[in-house]
């Protein structure tokens, strides 16, 4: 049901809801990009909607509201394992269209990719999903090749609008709470088109792998792992053990983000890794990205949101890899013919 | 309270193994049998979790009645510790994990195994079993190579498998007073009596460089590819098909395998 209502209205249904939920929504830290003198978009938790960054892209995605950077799996002493508590309130998140289809992407790892992830099921079953419209495309995004510039599964949609709020409820506990406001339709703003558009090889033959394409990439790829620690749809982690004190016994395990262009990501024992080349570590992410998840799961695992184009300090543009990567696997076709 | 009701509906949560046995194959390699009760298959892992340490991905090595085996090669954090610490006491465990061979794909065949050091852990429940049932198949070879003589493993199971199947045991570098065959396994292969080599399974096991040499010498001996398995070793961090550092294109090695058929392995491009 949509709704016509203000934001004082709002911001106390939101102060009602803040007795069970924690509200994340991207803010602006100023002073802190990746470029100096830059601010930072990122999440943090919110009491008031006109802390909500709305006009510009946030630099990093809403995952770590799922996915903690760092969390605590469980405590240990010598002989016992307890699982850690998971937090006593759920989560109201606001996010993008493109965002919500990386939602879906890390639902298929962590429900059902192997076994349930406890720790993302419980955090994923007390969270609320509020959509923030698109007025128009953000530099990088490609939202449009990818198609992902809408999305109808979320919980709201809402928009502010000066002392304005628009909003289009899937959720009973709004719809309660907004009895009596006025009733409209409500359609979320979404882009039509891009200036960044994609074209994705529908498969990329293994000979391609080694092709000195990849190699500008590990000219320039510094592996800060970046890209990997913005995108909405990286997943990976590496388990890490802390001790409270040297000699003592207790201590907990955490998982922590990885990234596949960091050292160490490959490493066995002995010294052993795949993928020492860094252009090699840019040909396992795009592959990824843009095929492999597709051929296990359907859909690609991209979501087009540039976030790894914004960050990169070496100004490598992941959207202009895969054009390039689709021109040389249609040239390597008419080869062959 | 026994140590299996601790066993948690939450993945990461390991369980706690008795070590009823610790068998010493050479200074840096033990089996350790650990208490354990439900299904296992060769080939499948444990994930070895010790608190303070961390996990190490090891390789069911024996099943047995109540318990299963682990070969440990002591190489760093986790496996120092359970060295120095942990024998003769108890383990933290979770798993088993990976799909593991399926005995039932080489019964009735002629069967050629290929094993390269501690690569023989993950085929050792095999090996075990057609020992045990040489009637189940039409001959079981088993060709493996160690580094030196004092890094041979299970040597007491050499010794029983000697009596039922046709072992062949090959060592890179002799030392004074070794007697048995030297070099590298693939010059084995041409010797190996095969009756119908497009019909015989091959299954091998062992460093990247001994897989590939071994497989190209199959197939020069007429082995066909889709009698061919492998199995395979990345970095593992949960064994679950989360972490995503095992994984290769659209395959997850924690999941979809350790062990392969060679018609898909030999696409697995890291
Ligand atoms: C499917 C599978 C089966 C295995 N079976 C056996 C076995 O039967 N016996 C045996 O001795 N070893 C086996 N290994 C290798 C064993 O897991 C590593 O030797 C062990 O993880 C080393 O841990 P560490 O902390 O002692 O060494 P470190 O070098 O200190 O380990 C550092 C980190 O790297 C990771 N790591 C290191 N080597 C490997 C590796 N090869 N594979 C995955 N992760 C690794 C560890 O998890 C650890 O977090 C197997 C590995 C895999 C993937
Ligand atoms: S790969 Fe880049 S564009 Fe695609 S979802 Fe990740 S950060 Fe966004
Ligand atoms: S591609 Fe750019 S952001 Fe990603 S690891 Fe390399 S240098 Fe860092
Ligand atoms: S070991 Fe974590 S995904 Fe396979």
């Amino acid at each position: 049901m949509g709704y016509q209502t203000t934001a004082e209205k709002m911001n106390a249904i939101f102060s009602d809801l803040s007795k069970d939920y924690l509200i994340y929504a991207p803010k602006r830290f100023v002073g802190d990009g990746t470029f100096t003198d830059i601010d930072t978009i990122r999440y943090g938790e919110i009491t008031d909607l006109s802390e909500i960054e709305f006009a510009e892209k946030s630099d990093y995605s809403f995952k770590e509201v799922l996915l903690p950077i760092s969390e605590t799996l469980f405590y240990f002493t010598e002989n016992e394992m307890k699982e850690a508590d998971a937090p006593k309130k759920g989560a109201i998140v606001f996010l993008r269209s493109c965002d919500l289809h990386g939602l879906k992407r890390m639902d298929t790892i962590y429900l059902e990719n192997g076994a349930v992830d406890t720790y993302y099921k419980r955090l994923r079953d007390n969270t609320k999903f509020i959509l923030m419209g698109c007025e128009n495309s953000f530099e990088n995004c490609f939202c449009v090749s990818m198609g992902t510039q809408k999305s109808d599964d979320y919980d709201a949609y809402l928009k502010v609008d000066g002392d304005t709020v628009l909003v289009d409820s899937h959720w009973d506990y709004l719809d309660t709470a907004l009895t009596g406001a006025t009733q409209t339709q409500v359609i979320a703003d979404s882009v039509t088109a891009n200036d960044t558009v994609v074209t994705i090889p529908e498969t990329v033959p293994q000979s391609l792998f080694d092709a000195p394409f990849w190699e500008e990439y590990g000219n320039r790829c510094i592996a800060c792992g970046r890209c990997n620690f913005v995108c909405p749809t990286c997943t990976c982690f590496t388990m890490q053990d802390i001790f409270y004190t040297d000699n003592g016994k207790a201590g907990e395990r955490r998982r922590v983000w990885a990234s596949c262009h960091v050292d160490g990501y490959t490493d066995m024992a002995g010294g052993h890794a795949f993928r020492n080349d860094k252009g090699q570590r840019m040909r396992f992410k795009v592959m990824h990205k843009v095929n492999d998840y597709k051929r296990r799961f359907g859909t690609h695992m991209c979501i087009g949101c540039g976030r790894c184009d914004d960050v990169c300090p070496e100004y490598i543009s992941f959207a202009n890899c895969i054009n390039k990567l689709n021109a040389l696997v249609n040239d390597s076709a008419k080869e062959e013919n | 309270m026994t140590v299996h009701e601790l066993k948690s509906e939450n993945p990461y949560i390991p369980f706690l193994s008795e070590i009823t046995e610790v068998i010493k194959h050479t200074e840096i390699e033990f089996t350790f049998r650990m208490t354990y009760t439900g299904d296992v298959k060769p080939g499948q892992f444990f994930e070895v979790s010790l608190p303070k340490f961390g996990e190490a991905p090891i390789s069911v090595s024996g099943i047995g009645d109540g318990t299963v085996d682990l070969t440990i090669r002591k190489v760093g954090k986790v496996t120092d510790e359970i060295f120095e610490n942990y024998v003769g006491d108890t383990l933290f465990l979770r798993g088993p994990y990976g799909n593991g061979f399926d005995i039932a794909n080489y019964k009735g065949k002629e069967i050629l195994l290929v094993a390269g050091g501690t690569g023989l852990s993950p085929v050792k429940g095999i090996v075990d079993y057609f020992s045990a049932h040489p009637e189940d198949c039409k001959g079981f070879t088993l060709l493996v190579g160690f580094k030196s003589p004092k890094d041979v493993l299970f040597k007491k199971d050499f010794e029983a498998w000697e009596k039922n199947i046709n072992v062949i045991m090959t060592v890179d570098t002799p030392e004074d007073g070794y007697c048995g065959k030297c070099g590298l396994v693939t010059q084995y292969i041409p010797e190996i009596p095969i009756n119908n080599s497009d019909e015989a399974v091959g299954i091998v096991v062992g460093p990247p460089m001994m897989m590939k040499c071994t497989i190209t010498e199959l197939f020069n001996v007429g082995f066909k590819e889709e009698n061919i398995w492998i199995s395979q070793e990345r970095k593992m961090c949960c064994g679950i098909g989360k972490c995503g550092h095992c994984k290769i294109d659209d395959t997850y090695i924690c999941l979809d395998g350790p062990v392969f058929n060679y018609t898909k392995g030999k696409f697995l491009k890291d």
